[in-house]
Formats: structure tokens, sequence, C-alpha cells
């Protein structure tokens, strides 16, 4: 006990107290935390899915099932092409999300701004697309028990394909619309100069954080569902 | 008071990237990642199911899948400039992963093992053509548990 209120002197560097270990502010450090159980919410839904696909004889596959697109005929083929849209869109919408962060370092409101702006549209694009594969698969018969798609060996399909894809399409998606909300609570604070008055643009930090997570998600949700 | 010194240190703290120039770097690598992927979804629908091809070319794209993540937490996130207390406070937890995903997939893989083994009828039912006509709902009945 005496030799740690010695030692406080010395004060070895980032535990001593007096500042943030981490170096970033308290916001911060729990929207990591947040999304840290997040990705466990995730993980669990995805491993299920794993799980349950590794116990299966046969599953529907994805190139057969996910393969149209908006305006596509009677019988598209192009599987892989509009999912692959649909990635771009978030990976865009998360390259913008970084410059408007870096734009808020340099208190650039006019630039923090316009590419919030364009953040919020690449999300409700991405919205757009995925509402529209839904109504598709929908049309085709397909929704939370209902599995229309022979497995690839052609025996009947496993009625968790679309349970799992329906959930987990589902929780991500109401991600990204919560994400959406967000940006746009951001570009109304932004433009009511709340930031500027603040001093600094930190919030805009923690919205792109989660924004982030949003696109690393739908990393695994691609990869997932529709490639492997 | 303590706090509000801890606090402005925070914001002065300049542990930037490497601005602009990094953004557009990771864009780049993520976009190619994303079409080397998508390239290898397209190349692997006209192979043989559960040939080894296939699953090599799963394991990449899993391999590609793990980059793009890295470059997002990395960079995007901005995690590889923070301090390395709180890089460990969230990469230790998610090794959790690691268990998690290895003991449920070989789990599953001994459930069906063992049903195929023991329970000849799911496994005709699930590995049997379905019939052509629209009597899919009557077929699936769970009653051969």
């Amino acid at each position: 006990m005496a030799t740690t209120t010695a030692t406080a002197t010395v004060a070895p560097k980032y535990w001593s107290g007096g500042r943030s270990p981490f170096n970033v502010e308290y916001g911060k450090l729990m929207m990591w935390y947040f999304l840290m159980s997040d990705a466990f919410t995730f993980g669990a839904f995805l491993i299920a899915y794993g799980t349950t696909r590794f116990a299966a004889n046969g599953w529907p596959n994805p190139n057969e099932v996910f393969k149209s697109y908006p305006g596509a005929g009677e019988h598209p083929n192009a599987p892989l092409v509009f999912v692959s849209v649909m990635t771009f869109i978030l990976i865009v919408s998360s390259v913008t999300m970084v410059l408007a962060v870096q734009a808020g370092h340099e208190m650039k409101k006019s630039r923090v701004v316009f590419n919030l702006i364009l953040t919020i549209i690449g999300g409700l694009a991405f919205l757009g697309c995925q509402a529209w594969e839904w109504t598709h698969l929908h049309a085709e018969g397909a929704w939370w028990g209902h599995n229309p798609f022979l497995n690839s060996n052609g025996s009947v399909g496993h009625q968790d394909f679309t349970n799992f894809f329906f959930t987990i399409t589902g929780f991500h998606g109401f991600h990204v619309f919560s994400g959406v909300i967000i940006n746009i609570v951001m570009l109304i604070m932004t433009l009511l100069g709340v930031f500027e008055k603040r001093g600094h643009y930190l919030m805009i930090e923690k919205a792109g954080l989660y924004w982030h997570f949003v696109d690393l998600v739908w990393v695994f949700v691609f990869t997932c569902f529709y490639l492997i | 008071m303590e706090q509000h010194t801890a606090y402005s240190d925070v914001l002065h703290e300049d542990t930037h990237g490497g601005g602009t120039k990094e953004v557009i770097k990771v864009t780049i690598i993520l976009s190619v990642l994303t079409i080397v992927e998508v390239f290898l979804g397209f190349w692997m629908i006209g192979m043989e199911e559960n040939g080894f091809g296939k699953h090599f070319v799963k394991g990449v794209i899993i391999i590609l899948m793990l980059a793009k993540a890295f470059y997002i937490v990395g960079y995007f996130m901005h995690l590889k400039h923070e301090l390395k207390n709180l890089i460990m406070t969230i990469i230790v937890p998610c090794l959790l992963f690691v268990w998690f995903i290895t003991a449920f997939l070989f789990d599953g893989n001994s459930f069906r093992t063992l049903r195929n083994k023991y329970n000849p009828v799911y496994k005709q039912m699930t590995t049997e053509k379905a019939p052509a006509t629209e009597e899919k709902k009557d077929e699936k009945k769970p009653g051969q548990e």
C-alpha cells in the first residue's frame, strides 16, 4: 500500500489516473463497447446460420435465389450483380462518412454538411435496394416460414434458409435505418451550429463509428449469404 | 475538474492517420477486394458442389472478407491509430469468436453426421429430388424426428 502511493508520483504513463488511459472521450469509448456487444449479437445470428447450414444435408444455392435486379425481365439470370451494387453503395457512403469526420477535425462546417448529406443519400439508397429485394423475394413466395427455393441437391428447400435471410438482413437493415436517422440528427445539429459552438465535432465521430460498423456487418452478411 | 483536464487532453491529441490520402488508398483497397470477391463468386458458380475447388475458393473469400474487416475497423473506424490500451480492450474480447465459431460449426457438422447415420428417413428426405409438382407442403411433415 505504501509503495503504491510512493510510486504514484513517478506516474506510469496511462494508468496513474488524472487522464483517460484510452485517450478517447467517454462517449467514444462507450460507443466502441456498444459496437462490440452489437458485434456479438450479429455474430450469434451468423453463427446460428452457419451451424444450421453445417447441420443440413442440402441448402439453396444463393446464385439461383438472388439473381434478379430491378427492371429485369421474366427470367433474370444475373447472380451477385444487384447485391454487389448494394455493397458498393454502402462502401461509398462509409467513405463519405470518413470525409465528414475529417472535415469535422478541421472545423469545416460546409464540408461536414456536404459529406453528411452524401452519406445519408447512400444509406437511403441502400435501404431502397433492400426494400426492392425483399419485395421481389416476397413476390416469389419467400418469407419467414416459407421457402420456395429447392436445395442445390434438388431436395425440398430447407425452411431456415429464408428465416435466417430475412431475420439477419432485416436486423442489418434496421441498423442502417437507425444509422440514417442518427446521421440526419447529426446533420441538423451541424446546420444549427451546435458543434461549432461546442468547439469540436466529436459527436460526428461517434455517429461515424456506428455507420462504419453497419458497413462492417454488411461485409460479413454479404459474404455469408450471397457468396458462400 | 480532473476530468476536465483529461478531456481537453483528449481533444488536442493529434492521432490522425494519413488524412485524405489514406482514405483514398483504403477505398481503393476495399473496392478491389470486393471486385475480387465477386469475381471469385462468379467463378465458383460452375464448380462441383462440395468439391475441393469450391471449398478452397470459399476459404479465399473468407480471408478476403477478414481483410476487408481489418481495413474498415483499422482505418475507417480509426482503431489502428488509437492507443494500444483501446485496441486491446476491443480486440481481446473479440477473440471469443474463435471459440464461438469453431465450437458451433463442429457441433452442426456432428449433428448432421449423427442424424444421417441414425435417421435414414431424414437422410432420404433431404437428399432425394423434390417431386416436380406442388406437394412440397405435405412432403416436409416434421414427423420423422
